[in-house]
């Protein structure tokens, strides 16, 4: 089922058509910018695809596949997984090598987001990648919150621009965006 | 370790793709086409640049005597 969305661009109210909203925002949850591209909004997809995914994996690769992992234990809570889940798919590995970890088995890809076996391996990390594990932890942080909005974006269209903004831009301009 | 390639970056430099992503992400869920885009992003962009080298000037001038 689709939902139709009318947006005020600029000097011009432009309609789109949003197929699936609920599919699509599965799917940009999923992929970043999978959403947008089965709605056949290419150009969007794409930018959402190369930005998101860009920023998590140069995170990844900053801290040497080690920020992104999931853990719930007392000496190590990871509340930033919760952020980074955003991302979608790229971010679910971690729950299998959690799972693998914790199961007292050795770790896929080379221990690539499996999480701290102890504390002391746990420091070792953060003395060994230095501000580099916090900043790959903000990157892949940040990519996890964009594809939120991203996902928003595939569920309802975008955000309608500020009434008072869009006066300023076009006085004439038709009604405020509505759904249909 | 360490990626080598990082290893003798400056800080610094980590912002502006960071911004960019942020900018061209927020801007992309306000508008359709890719021109108006463009546009908020770079304003964005610059809004962000100016208010974190505010930020910076701030700390830096009351760090003086430090």
């Amino acid at each position: 089922m689709s939902k139709v969305v009318s947006v005020a661009s600029e000097a011009q109210q432009e309609v789109i058509e949003l197929k699936d909203p609920a599919i699509a925002a599965l799917l940009a949850w999923l992929v970043p910018g999978l959403g947008h591209l089965y709605q056949r909004r290419t150009a969007k997809g794409i930018l959402f695809m190369v930005c998101i995914l860009s920023t998590f994996f140069f995170g990844l690769f900053c801290s040497n596949g080690h920020a992104v992992y999931a853990s719930w234990q007392n000496w190590d809570k990871r509340l930033p997984y919760l952020c980074q889940v955003g991302v979608g798919l790229p971010a679910l590995p971690a729950l299998v090598q959690t799972y693998l970890v914790r199961s007292g088995k050795e770790p896929l890809f080379g221990g690539v987001m499996a999480p701290p076996v102890d504390a002391a391996q746990l420091n070792e990390w953060y003395r060994d990648l230095n501000k580099y594990f916090e900043l790959g932890t903000v990157y892949t942080m940040i990519a996890g919150l964009l594809n939120i909005l991203a996902i928003y974006d595939a569920w309802g269209g975008p955000v309608p621009i500020d009434e008072e903004e869009r006066k300023k831009k076009s006085p004439d301009d038709g009604e405020p965006p509505t759904d249909s | 370790m360490m990626p080598l390639l990082l290893a003798n970056t400056n800080m610094m430099w980590y912002a502006p793709p960071l911004i960019a992503a942020i900018s061209l992400v927020y801007a992309a869920t306000h508008h359709e086409r890719m021109t108006p885009i463009l546009i908020h992003a770079a304003r964005l962009a610059v809004m962000i640049s100016g208010f974190m080298l505010l930020i910076m000037a701030v700390l830096a001038a009351i760090s003086w005597q430090l």
